[in-house]
């Protein structure tokens, strides 16, 4: 294209294919019939690949993803596990969320919870009844998920630190402390300190069911911090500096507190997640102790739209994809690459289909019959 | 328009690049022998049809370490005529409680047997056998069978370190070829060696190693890099890149599963001893011999003696014999001549049980020969050294439990680093 044709095309200029207008809020039922028809289209393209790519049966495939999360006893109790494993560091890392503070730390807060509640189990261990070790670990993991989350606050309150790239470090300091851990506790050389050595401080059962210690105390945190965030006044504190820091400021909410305090929970409510993951679940720290779920932990809050209880649902579509895949994996024969392809595709459609519900589009012949 | 041209013209010749790069690596015939120990034909047998086998992996096929029991695995399964539902095969479980859940899961399903193939999922397995006596457990390169006494549960491994002293005789050859033709001097036969960690299991097989070399190249030395982690791919490179720089090595060998090493090799045509199987592709003129331990026998065998009702083993160790360790073709572009002769003579030395790898008199510890050494074989959590290794003029390995125990730096070999 030279310099004289560009004038000639301005003229002729069209009006574009598509136009994208921001919507009114939509009644409720259509924003599901919305996220519903993301959900169908998002099956169907996924039965078509795979009907590509494998020549297996998707409706076979559906079946056994639902079978790897719910086909037996075990399942089930490890599904609801994880489900609520990633739903408590959801909660804990919304009300950082909503005050628009990027904590992308939960990692590491999970990390240094689970670390120090192994340290105690291996060090404190038989030397006091369990009763009181279980209070020592639940004290050490909630002080170290604080101060793993106060840190990152306290340079964002009063040195406008990037609290993103700030509580990213952190994750990597912590990682770096398991893997020192592991070397002074462990001598054989495995990546992992497990039962054998953290022998005491194991929560009791719940009725005879393992991990459902866990599942109870996070259903309960879970609905005090939706009643926290939703009726408290802190909470209310927290969505005005979200919105406007100045606002804030102007109505007298002390900002850098709010900051502070906020991570603070945020921090401590990890902690707890490490403690309840090692004491109640795993009896073991490595560096995959929270094995990336402080960063699907984002995904589950902003799908619930930071809304607490919504998240059971964000953190079971997650979990149930997740574990569902990985019995794909093994039935199919398939790598487990594949699977991960159908749940990208799956949270590409959901992600994607909040863009219609806040947009509308208009199509260029609509536009020309407006004009007209 | 002319940028245009310009960018579609350099876009097809990266491309035609590219291709060409690709073809030029595939068109080399290949230099290979048969393979010099190679698998072994196994006898077929009937199996039951609700038979099941569960094998929990810590990675999938991407990785050559879990690739190696996958193959064996699948290779025992059409022996048998097996079918697909018969074998269970549970890829990325981690060294966690998962693999609790998952062992678990596997005997909701009635399998008969569940193997798991990483050192770190021993400790999540032993709870599930006790609770399931009717299942076998077996665990491959664990070390608590032999102390815990469970009837269903148990370790193997494979004396690989006989393997690697037959790779180390492929090397030492190399260097002597290299002195004879004045390219170096004897005193520079600098072996370099790319571990993953400083455990037994990697000192066992790099001291093996050396000895081989050395058995046939009496100057030889060797200096070992450690990267921590069992595969990563830029850190294996560079430690073979900082031997062969910095250390004067002018040969690598390495126990790490990626292909950083022999593509360092490759780039400075440096020859390479490999391991997990023949890195010939990636390495065509630089790749001489790889040593493997083969899984299969151990498959056929837990197989067997579950459908015929009999006893597994506590601790099973592989041998050359079982088929158990393998060792690929040689490459007679890079290996020096002779190299098959002499690894045969010492294949049926081995055979008859007249070679001792860890023989006292072919080795010193600081300046002085080892009579006595405790090993730390009882793997109790306490790190007490308490079993007599060495009788008979050589050190017992894979004998008193079949993972390695054999952990001593000998004179000769020097750690640059041991961190990990």
């Amino acid at each position: 294209m030279t310099a004289a044709e560009r004038p000639v095309k301005a003229e002729k200029i069209k009006a574009p294919l598509i136009t994208i207008t921001k919507r009114d809020s939509l009644p409720p039922y259509r924003r599901i019939l919305i996220r519903a028809a993301a959900i169908v289209a998002a099956l169907l393209l996924c039965s078509v690949i795979t009907l590509i790519v494998t020549k297996s049966n998707p409706i076979e495939i559906y079946k056994t993803m639902f079978s790897g999360a719910f086909g037996n006893g075990i399942r089930i109790i490890r599904t609801v596990y994880e489900i609520s494993v990633l739903l408590i560091i959801a909660v804990a890392i919304t009300p950082a969320f909503k005050m628009k503070f990027w904590n992308t730390g939960a990692e590491g807060q999970v990390l240094i919870g689970g670390l120090t509640t192994a340290m105690v189990m291996l060090y404190l261990g038989g030397k006091v009844p369990d009763g009181l070790l279980i209070v020592v670990m639940a004290a050490a993991a909630i002080g170290a998920g604080v101060i793993w989350g106060v840190i990152p606050a306290f340079f964002k309150a009063y040195w406008k630190t990037n609290e993103t790239l700030f509580t990213l470090m952190m994750n990597y300091v912590a990682i770096q402390l398991v893997e020192c851990f592991l070397k002074i506790a462990d001598k054989t050389g495995s990546n992992v300190v497990g039962p054998t050595m953290l022998k005491n401080g194991w929560f009791p059962k719940f009725f005879g069911l393992d991990y459902m210690l866990d599942v109870v105390i996070i259903a309960v945190l879970t609905v005090l911090v939706y009643i926290y965030l939703r009726y408290s006044k802190h909470g209310y504190e927290i969505s005005v500096v979200g919105e406007s820091e100045n606002t804030a400021k102007y109505i007298g909410i002390n900002v850098k507190k709010v900051i502070i305090r906020t991570m603070a929970l945020s921090g401590a409510l990890c902690g707890i997640a490490g403690l309840l993951i090692v004491g109640g679940a795993s009896h073991s720290i490595s560096a995959e102790t929270a094995g990336g779920r402080g960063f699907t932990a984002i995904m589950v809050s902003w799908l619930a739209k930071f809304n607490p209880l919504l998240m059971v649902f964000s953190s079971l579509l997650i979990v149930f994809l997740e574990r569902g895949a990985g019995e794909v994996a093994t039935v199919f024969s398939l790598n487990k690459s594949f699977s991960d392809i159908l749940t990208g595709i799956i949270l590409f459609f959901i992600i994607g289909c909040e863009f219609f519900i806040n947009y509308k589009l208009h199509f260029r012949r609509q536009a020309k019959e407006e004009r007209v | 328009m002319f940028k245009k041209t310009l960018a579609l013209i350099l876009a097809s010749v990266m491309a035609l690049c590219l291709l060409a790069s690709c073809g030029g690596s595939t068109t080399n015939g290949k230099a290979m022998t048969e393979d010099v120990l190679p698998r072994p034909t196994l006898t077929k047998f009937t199996v039951a049809d609700d038979f099941k086998i569960g094998v929990i992996c810590l990675h999938d096929e991407n990785s050559t370490y879990d690739l190696n029991f996958i193959n064996a695995v699948n290779s025992v399964r059409d022996l048998l005529g097996l079918k697909k539902e018969q074998v269970i095969i549970k890829t990325g479980i981690p060294e966690g409680d998962e693999c609790t859940t998952t062992a678990e899961d596997l005997v909701s399903q009635k399998c008969k047997i569940i193997f798991a193939d990483s050192f770190g999922h021993e400790q999540y397995l032993i709870p599930v056998a006790k609770a399931h006596p009717e299942v076998e457990f077996c665990h491959a390169t664990g070390t608590k069978a032999h102390t815990e006494n469970l009837p269903n549960y148990h370790n193997a491994f494979a004396s690989i370190y006989e393997g690697r002293y037959l790779a180390g005789i492929a090397a030492g050859l190399k260097l002597n070829e290299m002195i004879k033709a004045g390219k170096i001097k004897a005193e520079e036969a600098v072996i370099g060696y790319v571990g993953a960690f400083t455990y037994a299991e990697v000192v066992s097989g790099l001291t093996s190693f050396f000895l081989g070399a050395r058995s046939v190249c009496p100057t030889a030395t060797m200096k070992v890099r450690f990267t921590g982690s069992w595969y990563d791919q830029a850190k294996e490179q560079e430690a073979a890149n900082a031997l062969m720089n910095q250390d004067k090595c002018v040969l690598i060998s390495q126990h790490a599963d990626s292909l950083g090493a022999p593509n360092a090799c490759e780039e400075k045509k440096v020859p390479n001893v490999s391991y997990n199987g023949s890195t010939y592709d990636a390495g065509p003129n630089t790749f001489i011999i790889s040593s493997a331990i083969n899984w299969a026998p151990y498959f056929h065998y837990i197989i067997k003696q579950v459908s015929e009702g009999k006893a597994i083993d506590t601790d099973w160790n592989g041998t050359i014999a079982t088929g158990s360790v393998v060792l690929s073709g040689i490459n007679t572009d890079v290996a020096a001549k002779g190299t098959k002769e002499a690894l045969d003579k010492a294949i049926a030395e081995f055979k008859a049980g007249t070679l001792h790898v860890f023989d006292t008199s072919k080795f010193t510890v600081e300046g002085k020969k080892l009579d006595t050494y405790l090993a730390d074989v009882d793997d109790l959590g306490d790190y007490v050294k308490e079993t007599e290794a060495i009788k008979d003029g050589y050190f017992h390995e894979s004998e008193y439990r079949s993972a390695p125990y054999f952990d001593i730096n000998i004179d000769g070999i020097e750690y640059k680093n041991t961190a990990f």
